[in-house]
């Protein structure tokens, strides 16, 4: 491999990870479903969906409620994007074996696209019906989009930082980028890192859906998110938290440390093309593919498998194919690319977060998990999907790019690579 | 019927148990809220509030602050109860 480890001072390793998502409670359960090619979309059954005569009836709910994981004071105290960040912190700490590290050099960034949407629409409920003295004095805590990165940072003592990256759907890879150049950069030895959401709520959703970004399947919602597929007509909004602990490789070495892989590389950019839909040719997602790829020291033939953000719309998952070919050129057909928003749904800020978590796991296993519902390839699309169930990747050090892009234009590649 | 201190002390210790989740055998009369019950002053306000809901009483934010003990809430909710 046309590697060349030191580019950077520091080498970063992934240590710990957790996740809660549409189809698991925890990390390992997450990926056991997806390999298995489980969706985790229902239709949804609370008393709002009607309501409010949602046009969109379903959705990606936690399959593990967080009140099942966490204290009662821990769930009123924490808007449930918090909840779910610190369920997958706490996952992702013990996983790496909760590593013994100075507080000040132990930091965090959790991203989250929204914030605490449900807290800000419950509180304005409870001030219009029962007047301010009922409003509940943690409302502002609980709705900034930092709580949850405050609330891990609390939870671990971690005083290098406490860092929230908004980037809509690329906020959790952001965090994850920030988290690798904070370690790089020597600012901390170990970092908690990734991102939450928590959005089902009717206005999110009745604000996706106005601006038709949602599918409208509602007969079949496990068959709604089809990512590559003609009849793909939006994405399906989706919960969770997905987190890793980041460490520096001589500080994980020194514990010995189970170390799953390598993060190598960040790349972000920015389209300045419109306020929600990207390039339609990807260029900028194709720079930020790019520039993952340098900042990691690899070469395009390094890149073995692609976990993709493709979100299941129409126009998105056209650019996104046109940004491979662009940083890939005549080697995109030997990459692997998957799409695992076709089980979990999109988990807004989460997604990108989740999804290099799945990256890792894919290293780790040597095994791409497939992407379902993609039953007719759309013909302006030539990427090579893995369907019909996962497919195991070769031996010897490989890497592998995890996508995420957001509504303002944003795009964030990260890259990993094997470790061994 | 006007509740005993006993029976306000028991419902006052509900509450704490839910906003901080504290033992409610810890809720005693002679106990400090924040030195011995480690609770600030935001999760004072929701016990207050609360507290008003539960005993039918109006606590004003001036009267909080001399509610310094256990002992203080239960005695002021029982000579003010409706």
């Amino acid at each position: 491999m046309s590697v060349s480890p030191t580019h950077k001072p520091r080498r970063v390793v992934v240590t710990g990870l957790g996740a809660t998502t549409p189809v698991g409670g925890t990390a390992p359960q997450t990926w056991e479903a997806l390999v298995a090619g489980r969706s985790g979309v229902r239709t949804l059954t609370q008393d709002w969906v009607a309501e409010h005569e949602l046009p969109v009836t379903f959705a990606g709910s936690v399959h593990t409620s967080p009140a099942d994981v966490l204290a009662k004071v821990e769930v009123r105290r924490n808007d449930p994007s918090g909840q779910y960040a610190l369920v997958a912190a706490r996952e992702a700490w013990a996983d790496a074996g909760s590593p013994e590290v100075e507080p000040e050099r132990l930091g965090v960034a959790v991203g989250s696209g929204i914030g605490g949407v449900w807290t800000l629409l419950t509180q304005w409920e409870v001030l219009k019906e029962k007047g301010p003295r009922r409003v509940f004095p943690l409302t502002v805590p609980m709705l900034m989009p930092n709580g949850p990165a405050a609330a891990v940072s609390l939870d671990l003592s971690a005083r290098a930082g406490a860092h929230c990256p908004v980037s809509a759907c690329a906020s959790g890879a952001e965090g994850m980028g920030l988290a690798l150049d904070m370690i790089r950069d020597g600012r901390a030895d170990v970092m908690v890192a990734g991102g939450t959401e928590a959005a089902i709520h009717p206005l999110p959703i009745a604000a996706f859906a106005s601006m038709t970004a949602l599918s409208t399947r509602n007969d079949e919602p496990e068959r709604a998110s089809r990512p590559y597929d003609v009849d793909r007509d939006g994405f399906v909004i989706a919960e969770g938290a997905g987190l890793m602990v980041l460490e520096a490789e001589e500080h994980a070495r020194a514990r010995g440390a189970r170390i799953y892989a390598e993060i190598v590389g960040v790349g972000t950019s920015s389209d300045a093309y419109h306020i929600t839909a990207g390039h339609p040719e990807g260029e900028g997602a194709a720079r930020a593919m790019t520039e993952a790829l340098t900042d990691g020291g690899l070469s395009v033939e390094d890149i073995v498998h692609i976990n993709a953000h493709a979100t299941s719309t129409p126009v998105g998952d056209l650019a996104e194919t046109r940004a491979i070919h662009r940083a890939f050129g005549a080697r995109t057909g030997d990459i692997a690319v998957t799409a695992t928003k076709s089980m979990t749904g999109h988990l807004l800020g989460a997604a990108g977060a989740l999804e290099a978590v799945l990256t890792v796991q894919a290293l780790h296993h040597r095994q791409v998990p497939p992407t379902i519902n993609l039953e007719n390839m759309d013909p302006e699309i030539d990427l090579d999907v893995v369907t019909g169930g996962p497919r195991a990747l070769g031996d010897g050090d490989l890497a592998a790019l995890n996508n995420a892009f957001g509504f303002g234009g944003v795009n964030v590649a990260l890259a990993f690579r094997t470790w061994s | 019927m006007a509740l005993s201190e006993q029976e306000i002390l028991s419902g006052l210790a509900e509450i704490v148990n839910e906003e901080t989740g504290l033992e409610p055998d810890e809720v005693q009369m002679d106990k400090s809220f924040t030195d011995d019950l480690d609770i600030d002053s935001l999760s004072m306000m929701t016990i207050v509030v609360n507290a008003e809901d539960k005993f039918g009483v109006r606590i004003p934010d001036d009267e909080v602050k001399n509610l310094t003990h256990v002992r203080d809430a239960v005695s002021y909710i029982a000579n003010n109860q409706g």
